[in-house]
């Protein structure tokens, strides 16, 4: 955790954020201040009985002109591609190739995808004998794409955003489901404060729509499995997570950086703060640094919480009640659950929650119809606390505040 | 407190004061080093699973190390544990199970194996539908809960933080073949801006899988001289093919100088600089000039207020794949001048193969040993120099010299690069 001085203040100064809901800083702006009615897109039929948030439709050639390159990614690089470019292009930097030359590329990524028709394949052909490993030497050979390995990499999504947008100056993927979220903004804001990097592009994309991402969270149990109901509502039949397609990418900028370029700021990141409770450990709190970094912020200021809760049991419950209480305590103005609306994003979670707080923060308004309360009113805030509490690992909070002097550089 | 030892521009200077090592020769930084340092080769023919078929039917496996039935994720996990416990028990840092630092892991691809997919498969055979639909019925049985941890990124970082202690949210990290390196970065980082006082960097990578050998092999990086296996891995030789695949973990204890020399522990050297440079010119392949090599080794210069004549000694990434071997020598050739011919270079992978996520981590422990003890350690199998790669390649037999500073190269798919400077103390 670590404040910062006037001229390394950390500034959002571009939000590329493709969901289920639409594309672009501007869609996204427009639904949080209630411009566009928000209701959520779920495909419960699909993947059945997982309901899931579906990527809405894009022209991938807008940001990713060359069709050798579409067909060099699968679905998460794609969709992480397209949010950096958006991100890039709403910060003007897009093309300048001074800036990307020297611009650090922060990625948090998960398991690239697999070819499910070739597992299948293979499956089917050795039944459940032992030789499925000897089946996978005889057809993978013929079956398997290079480009297919390397859409399993977790740092090719880096890579490709490197090749399509050639941002260069240096490139990092954490990994970690929730906390490659919490780890990549964090190290995108200790550089930037420390003056260790004047800008930073960071985020990341999940896409939803895949069998073996929801295999992989379906052995542990994390899914939800029925018709769709908000994040505060899955308690009673056990949580769950209902996954979304999500591709979202902040570029995140020195102040004094953002300032002798003339750039449109969003917002700015005040504070960020992470940790890794041991939640087998009755005695422990596991979202212990999310409240002791609420607590410490949410004095002498109005403040609201965009809650990164999952969904999953118990943690998205010790976290709405804490937050719920703080609400009755009159210490914070509002609480939402930003998954209700985009779903949950995993690694792109955390980056989602921080852009459409930024977004919410420019605009100064969010709309109370979104939030489930009166409807037609608007609440605004001096601060948004953003939290990311992982389904199973992994806690963080940030903290977005408007941009204090709203000169000719500002808004 | 008040600093006493800064670096150039007045930051913290960062110290190793612990290294461990697993790799295809052994277990332990002594055992390694005797090892490879009389050129031995740990590269095999694979006893694994079945290479019927398969072109390349070698590799450099850690074989024994862990009782459990192989998998990536659990052999990955306990050539982690053993390196870090070497490390941290030679930098005699912190209470037991609480390292007063952050964890920085570098590990490999998490996804469910053959055997793992075949196991759901057999017992979703109840079902109608066929396909990922039968592996997600099973699935939702909850008698494949303990399955998880194999497609979980945390779990690796998750189960060392939990053994080790170590403070705050570990990190994961990847940048293909360079993560090793990216794992000292990070740490250095941290250190420098006194984020935290120490941090245990690891990398480690045991993918040597039927998947994994069939993917490199399609992307026509491996290796087919199978026979003999220790002759396979040839860095800067005319006659290279390609990479030997290799298992291995490396781990070190970076600390701040300061702080290490407070508490009375052996430095055993220091981080001078790092530096990272990304490729956008294709997802295999450097761009040809060899730009972003270039960048990354100038970077690292620059951090470390180094002039590229203070560089006594290189590791090489040496993959012995025809492209990188010659990209590496362009680019050191750009950055360094001339005098490249001149100074000993080095690859490991000829004894230990090609560590991947793990190797800039496993490497950085072998450079540590370099300096401390004076010997450069062979490239074995150099019996046809490229005469297009004019270098001080230290030839099949171990040299004795004193380093000072050197360089360790580590490069990745996707076009992530980096360097280190490391130095031996005092600087």
């Amino acid at each position: 955790m670590r404040g910062n001085d006037h001229e390394n203040e950390v500034w959002i100064t571009g939000v590329g954020l493709v969901s289920s809901l639409g594309e672009g800083a501007e869609a996204h702006a427009s639904i949080l201040s209630g411009e566009q009615p928000c209701a959520a897109r779920v495909d419960e039929a699909t993947f059945a009985p997982y309901p899931v948030h579906p990527l809405v439709p894009l022209t991938l050639s807008k940001q990713i002109p060359k069709n050798s390159d579409q067909r060099q990614m699968e679905g998460w690089q794609r969709l992480g591609v397209y949010a950096a470019g958006l991100a890039l292009e709403d910060a003007q930097i897009k093309g300048c190739a001074d800036l990307l030359d020297r611009m650090d590329l922060i990625v948090a990524a998960g398991s690239g995808e697999r070819d499910t028709a070739v597992d299948c394949k293979v499956l089917e052909m050795s039944g459940a004998s032992d030789s499925a490993p000897l089946r996978a030497s005889e057809i993978l050979p013929s079956a398997l794409r290079p480009t297919l390995f390397l859409a399993q990499l977790s740092n090719l999504l880096a890579g490709n955003i490197s090749i399509v947008h050639h941002v260069t100056g240096s490139s990092r993927t954490f990994m970690g489901e929730e906390m490659a979220g919490l780890s990549a903004i964090d190290n995108a804001f200790q550089r930037i404060a420390a003056g260790q990097s004047e800008m930073c592009l960071v985020g990341g994309a999940v896409n939803a729509e895949r069998e073996d991402l929801l295999l992989a969270y379906e052995l542990g149990h994390n899914l939800w499995r029925h018709s769709f109901e908000r994040i505060e509502q899955r308690a009673q039949r056990g949580g769950g997570f209902v996954p979304g397609s999500v591709g979202a990418f902040l570029v995140l900028e020195q102040r004094r950086h953002a300032e002798r370029r003339s750039a449109r700021a969003y917002a700015r990141v005040t504070t960020v703060g992470t940790d890794r409770v041991r939640r087998t450990n009755a005695e422990a709190n596991p979202f212990a640094c999310v409240s002791n970094l609420i607590d410490e912020t949410v004095a002498g200021s109005t403040a609201a919480v965009f809650s990164g809760a999952s969904g999953v049991a118990p943690v998205t419950a010790a976290e709405l009640a804490f937050l719920d209480e703080l609400k009755r305590r009159a210490e914070i103005e509002y609480m939402w659950p930003y998954g209700n609306i985009l779903g949950h994003a995993v690694e792109a979670h955390f980056p989602a929650g921080i852009a459409l707080a930024a977004l919410a923060q420019h605009s100064g308004r969010v709309s109370r119809t979104l939030l489930g309360e009166c409807p037609g009113r608007f609440s605004s805030v001096d601060r948004i606390i953003v939290t990311g509490v992982g389904h199973e690992r992994g806690e963080g909070v940030a903290v977005i505040d408007g941009i204090p002097t709203r000169g000719a550089n500002g808004i | 407190m008040a600093r006493t030892h800064g670096d150039h521009r007045g930051r913290p200077l960062v110290a190793i004061t612990g290294i461990g090592v697993v790799t295809c020769l052994g277990n332990g930084v002594r055992d390694n080093w005797s090892k490879l340092t009389s050129g031995q080769s740990g590269i095999r023919p694979i006893t694994r699973f079945s290479t019927e078929g398969l072109k390349t039917t070698i590799a450099g496996t850690v074989d024994g190390l862990c009782d459990a039935p192989y998998s990536a994720a659990d052999l990955s996990t306990a050539m982690a544990e053993a390196a870090a416990h070497e490390a941290i028990a030679q930098a005699a840092i912190g209470e037991s199970s609480a390292f007063p630092g952050r964890l920085i892991v570098a590990t490999p691809p998490s996804e469910l194996e053959w055997p793992h997919l075949r196991a759901l498969y057999a017992a979703g055979s109840g079902e109608p539908e066929g396909g990922y639909a039968r592996l997600l019925s099973a699935a939702r049985s909850g008698t494949f809960g303990d399955m998880a941890r194999h497609v979980r990124f945390a779990n690796i970082a998750g189960r060392l933080q939990e053994r080790f202690g170590t403070r705050g949210v570990p990190l994961s990290v990847c940048t293909a073949c360079a993560s090793g390196a990216t794992t000292i970065q990070l740490g250095a980082e941290a250190i420098r801006r006194g984020d935290v006082d120490a941090a245990l960097c690891i990398g480690t990578d045991a993918t040597v899988h039927p998947e994994g050998l069939i993917r490199f092999s399609l992307l026509s990086a491996l290796s087919t001289r199978n026979h003999p296996a220790e002759r396979a891995s040839k860095p800067f030789s005319k006659d290279r093919d390609g990479f030997v695949m290799a298992e291995g973990a490396g781990a070190l204890v970076l600390e701040d100088y300061d702080r290490a020399r407070a508490r009375g522990v052996r430095v055993l050297g220091i981080v001078r600089g790092c530096g990272e440079k990304a490729d956008h010119y294709h997802r295999t392949r450097s761009e040809p000039s060899g730009a972003a090599i270039i960048g990354a080794i100038r970077k690292t210069l620059y951090d470390a207020g180094l002039a590229p004549e203070e560089i006594d000694y290189i590791n090489a990434h040496g993959t012995s794949t025809p492209e990188n071997d010659k990209m590496e020598y362009v680019s050191l050739r750009s950055a360094l001048g001339e005098r490249i011919s001149e100074v000993p270079i080095s690859s490991n992978k000829p004894m230990i193969g090609h560590t991947l996520i793990a190797a800039g981590a496993v490497e950085a422990v072998f450079s540590v040993m370099t300096m401390q003890t004076g010997t450069l350690p062979p490239t074995i199998n150099y019996d046809t120099p490229d005469p297009e790669l004019p270098l001080d390649v230290v030839a099949n037999v171990r040299r004795d010299a004193t380093v000072t500073t050197m360089l360790s190269n580590s490069f990745g798919f996707g076009g992530q690069n980096v360097c280190l400077a490391l130095s031996r103390e005092p600087i």
